[in-house]
């Protein structure tokens, strides 16, 4: 009964820490170790052209939904331009208007993405086309195309690839050799392909996307396709019939119109350019985080002051002090003074540095429990015996910390923080074990705790797992798990395999 | 020799860990509010004597520094006594006199003290300096041992004792602790007493371990520890089984003294026993314990559980 419930809440506590840990690694994208970093690009577009005199007017499409990216930042440079951003369905475009310019100017727009797997789709929902008039001997050889495509497909996507490749291919068919001639460019061919869709009533619009890399100048947009087939909207390449917005392509702009509008000026250019850096995973996870509206984003210890994260990062390596004391207790059998007192002295050896740690401490309990000797015969009282061995720690601490910074060890001086109420509680029970149960098991007990402290101070100070734990603070659910399962544990301690080990006798 | 066993093997010989001691039998069978019961010696002392079971005779009790102005007229009384921390775990705060040489005090390793240090030692006591986490204590003064011949030959200063573990009422194993040089006069085994193995039946003892090694003499008087009768054997039994009657402790053990005039005297009850019986008697705790756990009715009969307990052997 008892033993059900301590494996029924140790699993629940274990799976609860283990599902909220992959939520975040796997949905959230936080990463597993600190320094991880990812690419980003910045990628500018600059707009230039030469105003006349009169009322200028600039509009430009920029990105608003790119699949497969996360948009960290974005600055428009606008000069004495007024600007204004407007979104309308997937389109987002931005404004620049001013009463008079005469000359050169330049406009900016720049944003940094990085990748990301939260998945952000576009959402437009687009009526059905009225077909679109071609004359003769256009109009016959289109339909002829059209019921040709529409033999050899099933759905909006086949439908659309098999156009792309009939329209491509080299084969002497005359209705697309004919249709073909209307187009000469490849924008040209684009929106042929989009007419001929339109036939089909097919909806469909334009898809302008820049190719990511570093440094590169004069990136030349790439004009793609998308159906929609009443569920979502599909991306085709009308040079191959490739279907997706190929890697490490940013979509740009959507929709059929041009990639910029101006009035009032002339000898208008635009021209993307882009450079490759990198961001810390983490930074992108926050991000991702607030994209998506997660709450278990939002609970995190990254949006603390820096002194509180500080004092966190501490307080959370604790607990697996703790589970250390447990493991080394119970499955061991390492005696130790007190339960938690080799964490304590572990915390404080996070100061010192590990063998400084270990030689202060060595000769700090050394000195007082001399000390402690001969207090012992004066025969003074429990409580002010104590509190005179505090003070005499202090003063030990004092002229450690003087001696050393005279001599030029600089390290030493951080003995200061050395928990002195905890060196004091060590010398006393030392020597009281020392006077009841002998110097053996006072020097066993003094060792233990020294082996634990300096394990619990290689576990808590591992930048690693310090990272972990505070970024993944569910661990303390893992943790509460197994500290409830080995509660439970009632098989033999490792001591104890050597203790009895020549019991011969058998039941 | 290989210094690790398989827990496989010592699973086979029945050896009781103690994390297994601490979930499968104190945590069951101990109810916690009972323990202070036990932890205090002066409340043992009281419930024993109401239940008419045998323990030495207390002299007087100290619970303030300024009763320690009168010290003298109280060692006027008695001066072969012993002084103790109720609270005192595992023999820790005793100190023993024997007599009064003119206006000193003996003690059994033959030193002298005077009053004052006297004095001193029992407002440590007060103090809480042998109770577990420092908490203020109380200390009482009784009647020395004056331990059974039997003991004369295979005893090192101090007092020899018998720990016998009594569970769900019925004993289940013994041991007798002999104190050495080593030990300091103590019956702790941790401080390197001998723990002789006791057979439950006869009273008989077999063996003795010190440390981890078995030795059949006494290393202080070369006497052999195997195969002295522990004289009123089922007196003794009796006295553990109505203690843990009288405490209510379903996993006990039972601290017992053989004074030359006054026979079995129960000394004081633990609620953690150790598991150094094993070791006395080269043999687990396990199949004993899974014995009288099985039983479904316990007999109520004193003298039964005694008979019941010697057929455990």
């Amino acid at each position: 009964m008892h033993k059900l419930a301590v494996r029924f809440w140790s699993i629940v506590f274990i799976a609860i820490g283990l599902a909220i840990f992959a939520h975040k690694v796997f949905q959230l994208g936080i990463p597993i170790t600190p320094d991880a970093t990812t690419e980003t690009w910045t990628i500018q577009a600059r707009l230039a052209f030469t105003g006349n005199g009169k009322n200028i007017k600039a509009s430009m499409s920029i990105p608003n939904i790119t699949p497969g990216y996360i948009k960290i930042d974005e600055h428009y440079i606008s000069g004495d331009f007024g600007l204004n951003a407007k979104v309308s369905g997937d389109i987002k475009t931005a404004e620049w208007a001013k009463r008079k310019a005469l000359g050169q100017q330049t406009l900016y727009y720049r944003t940094t993405l990085t990748r990301s797997r939260i998945a952000t789709n576009w959402t437009e929902v687009p009526e059905y086309p009225k077909a679109p008039e071609f004359f003769e001997p256009y109009s016959t050889a289109v339909d002829k195309i059209i019921e040709d495509v529409r033999s050899q497909s099933a759905d909006t996507a086949s439908f659309t690839y098999e156009l792309i490749t009939q329209l491509r291919s080299s084969n002497d068919n005359e209705n697309i050799s004919l249709i073909k001639d209307l187009a000469r460019t490849d924008e040209q061919f684009a929106n042929l392909i989009t007419k001929l869709l339109s036939v089909a009533h097919i909806p469909t619009r334009k898809l302008w996307v820049v190719e990511l890399a570093d440094a590169a100048n004069d990136i030349i947009p790439q004009v793609l396709i998308q159906t929609y087939n009443g569920e979502e909207w599909l991306t085709f390449n009308p040079k191959t019939g490739i279907t997706g917005i190929p890697v490490n392509h940013l979509t740009w702009k959507i929709g059929n119109g041009p990639l910029y509008k101006l009035k009032g000026g002339d000898a208008a250019e635009i021209k993307f350019s882009s450079t490759k850096s990198f961001i810390e995973l983490l930074e992108v996870a926050k991000l991702a985080a607030k994209e998506k509206g997660s709450i278990l984003g939002r609970f995190t210890l990254f949006s603390l002051p820096v002194h509180s994260q500080n004092t966190f990062s501490l307080i959370l390596m604790v607990p697996l002090g703790a589970l250390l004391v447990v493991f080394m207790r119970t499955f061991i059998g390492v005696q130790t003074f007190g339960t938690f007192m080799p964490i304590l002295i572990a915390v404080a050896f996070r100061e010192t540095q590990l063998f400084w740690g270990i030689v202060l401490f060595a000769v700090i309990v050394f000195i007082g429990l001399l000390i402690r000797l001969y207090l012992e015969r004066l025969r003074l009282l429990l409580i002010p015996r104590l509190a005179a061995i505090l003070v005499i720690v202090v003063m030990l601490m004092l002229l450690i910390s003087f001696t050393t910074s005279q001599l030029g060890l600089d390290r030493l001086l951080s003995i200061s923080l050395f928990p002195m109420v905890i060196l004091a509680m060590t010398i006393e029970r030392m020597s009281i074990t020392w006077e009841e149960n002998g110097g053996k098991t006072a020097l066993i007990q003094g060792l233990g705790s020294l082996l634990v402290a300096c394990l619990g101070y290689l576990i808590m100070t591992n930048q690693h797992l310090n990272y972990l734990m505070f970024a993944f603070p569910e661990f303390l659910l893992i943790i509460l798990g197994i500290c409830i399962w080995m509660g439970r544990y009632t098989g033999y301690r490792v001591s104890e395999l050597f203790r009895f080990r020549d019991i011969k006798t058998s039941a | 020799m290989t210094s690790f066993v398989n827990p496989l093997r010592l699973r086979n010989k029945g050896v009781l860990g103690i994390n297994q001691r601490n979930s499968d039998y104190i945590m069951r069978y101990n109810k916690r509010k009972l323990y202070p019961l036990v932890d205090d010696k002066l409340q043992t002392k009281q419930l024993a004597i109401n239940a008419g079971i045998a323990v030495p005779k207390l002299y007087s009790i100290i619970k303030y520094n300024h009763q320690l102005k009168k010290l003298e007229t109280l060692l006027e009384e008695h001066n072969d006594l012993v002084i103790k921390p109720a609270h005192g775990s595992g023999g820790s705060g005793i100190l023993v006199l024997t007599g009064k040489v003119g206006k000193l005090y003996k003690t059994p390793s033959g030193d002298l003290m005077t009053s004052n240090a006297i004095r001193h030692y029992i407002s440590n006591i007060l103090s809480g300096m042998y109770s577990l986490g420092g908490v203020p204590d109380h200390a009482f003064l009784e009647y020395r041992i004056k331990f059974d011949p039997i003991f004369d030959q295979v005893s090192f200063k101090g007092v020899p004792d018998i720990r016998i573990i009594v569970f769900r009422g019925v004993p289940i194993a013994a041991m007798v602790r002999l104190p050495t040089s080593d030990s300091n006069g103590k019956a702790n085994l941790h401080q390197g007493a001998i723990g002789v193995g006791v057979n439950l039946e006869t009273g008989c003892t077999t063996h003795g371990v010190i440390g981890n090694t078995t030795t059949t003499i006494h290393p202080d008087t070369g006497y052999s520890i195997a195969g002295l009768q522990l004289p009123r054997w089922k007196k003794i039994l009796q006295i553990a089984v109505k203690c843990s009657d009288t405490v209510g402790l379903g996993y006990l053990g039972v601290d017992i003294v053989l004074d030359r005039a006054l026979g079995p005297l129960m000394l004081e009850l633990n609620a953690r026993p150790g598991l150094n019986v094993q070791l006395a008697n080269q043999r687990g705790l396990l199949a004993n314990l899974k014995t009288v756990e099985s039983m479904e009715n316990i007999p109520a009969e004193v003298d039964q559980r005694v008979a019941f307990a010697q057929s455990l052997n």
